[in-house]
């Protein structure tokens, strides 16, 4: 068995002294692990940051079988936003993010290029910017796994105008006065998220992290005894606080 | 399962050696045999090394540093600028600045850094006395040497925070060409790191 894929870096845990398990998200192949044996070498350890795009050729002799990987440097991103600690926790909270809740060995082509476009401008994004892109991968992250939020209409009213809550139970999107007696029970929707041409702020970025952050955590974590990984709390405390970048 | 080569006691020091870093059981039974044939000049000089070692190295709880004293001979040194912090992640960059001998200040040694692998968050890292040591040694500049990976930038930006409150000058160091580097043999991250911290020449 052999493929030859491009694949964005998710985790890497050693494997002995020289070796490490490389998690990568591959188009085709979906999150895909292997062994890269050296992968622990000082060469190898800029190529295998979280968020970088590697050349991947996966072997075994079964296809169940673990196998090996041969990882090439494609397109080293990270090092390009170490020094924005929002874009850095953006990134970190992804690659966290989507191990801990994709299965392995399924594709995800629409995750894959959402995340491939994502790491790639992100030097190039603003900070904001970035950070509703998480908000935006985080909401096809749910849609892919079959737990999407419906915000085209309101679930009460059918109107499509208005929309700023969404209701917990249903994940579907509630009208502003439609939702107003319920407020306190229902979470924000943040405008970004219905209208591509509203500008984005702090607050609606912070009110679209806690919106996916909850049914991230109650349709795919929480099921499986799992939380939200420290660093999408991380990220969320983070734009909670502003987004000045260092 | 293969018979044991030796007796018991050297079974048990050649899996002890196989266990530390660098070394497999093949580099282990070499080690235990050099040792043992010369029992006088290596056995026994390492063994009461680690007996010393044993009983007197501890950790400084000042800085984090490992030393037979405590404080560390590092922060009961006058002639240091205690004035100058440098937060390092381990004993093996303090170990490595000074070997440089580029540094005359004081170290904070957190002891690892925020990694979302292997679920060590800010609790686990030496974080905790780091605002409270910056104010009351009047530092006036904390240096991160943390490394320039993903690991140790969140780190980085995470000390950065918990230092927020304090009025202080805060720097890292930089990114870029090593000395003796070739242009053609660096990858991308560090030729973009030094893109992006070119300066006048």
């Amino acid at each position: 068995m052999e493929w030859l894929q491009d694949g964005i870096v998710l985790t890497v845990r050693p494997l002995g002294e020289g070796s490490v398990i490389l998690d990568a998200l591959t188009r085709d192949h979906g999150r895909h692990l292997g062994v890269v044996r050296g992968g622990g070498s000082r060469r190898m350890a800029g190529v295998l940051e979280s968020g970088n795009l590697v050349r991947l050729t996966w072997r075994a002799r079964l296809a169940e079988q673990l196998g090996s990987y041969q990882a090439e440097p494609n397109q080293a991103r990270t090092a390009a936003i170490f020094h924005d600690r929002i874009k850095l926790a953006s990134i970190v909270s992804l690659c966290a993010l989507v191990p801990a809740i994709t299965p392995e060995r399924h594709a995800y082509p629409r995750l894959f290029d959402a995340l491939d476009a994502l790491t790639d401008a992100a030097s190039d994004m603003t900070t904001l910017e970035v950070a509703a892109a998480v908000v935006r991968f985080e909401l096809l992250l749910l849609e892919e796994l079959g737990f999407g939020l419906d915000l085209r209409e309101c679930t009460a009213t059918g109107i499509l105008q208005d929309l700023a809550f969404v209701s917990p139970k249903s994940g579907r999107a509630v009208s502003l006065s439609a939702g107003a007696p319920y407020r306190e029970r229902l979470l924000r929707l943040p405008a970004f998220l219905t209208d591509a041409n509203v500008p984005v702020s702090v607050a609606c970025v912070a009110d679209g992290l806690a919106l996916t952050g909850f049914f991230l955590d109650r349709q795919l974590l929480s099921p499986h005894q799992k939380a939200l990984p420290a660093a999408r709390l991380r990220l969320s405390e983070m734009v909670a606080a502003g987004l000045g970048s260092d | 399962m293969a018979a044991p080569l030796a007796g018991p006691e050297i079974e048990r020091l050649i899996n002890i050696l196989a266990k530390l870093p660098g070394l497999g059981p093949r580099s282990a039974r070499r080690a235990a045999l050099a040792m043992i044939k010369r029992r006088e000049q290596m056995l026994a000089p390492l063994a009461a090394a680690l007996e010393d070692v044993m009983r007197t190295v501890r950790t400084c709880t000042t800085c984090g540093i490992l030393d037979s004293s405590d404080p560390c001979s590092i922060c009961s040194d006058p002639k240091r600028n205690q004035r100058l912090l440098c937060v390092v992640a381990d004993v093996a960059d303090v170990w490595a600045l000074e070997r440089a001998g580029v540094f005359r200040g004081r170290y904070h040694v957190l002891g690892g850094t925020l990694s979302v692998l292997d679920g060590r968050g800010p609790d686990q890292l030496n974080l905790a006395t780091l605002p409270a040591r910056v104010r009351d040694q009047k530092v006036e500049e904390v240096v991160l040497a943390l490394s320039a990976t993903v690991e140790g930038q969140t780190t980085a930006h995470y000390v950065t925070d918990t230092l927020g409150q304090t009025a202080i000058q805060i720097t890292k160091l930089a990114q870029g060409l090593p000395v003796g580097g070739e242009l053609d043999y660096l990858d991308e991250g560090t030729l973009a790191a030094a893109f992006g911290a070119r300066r006048p020449f």
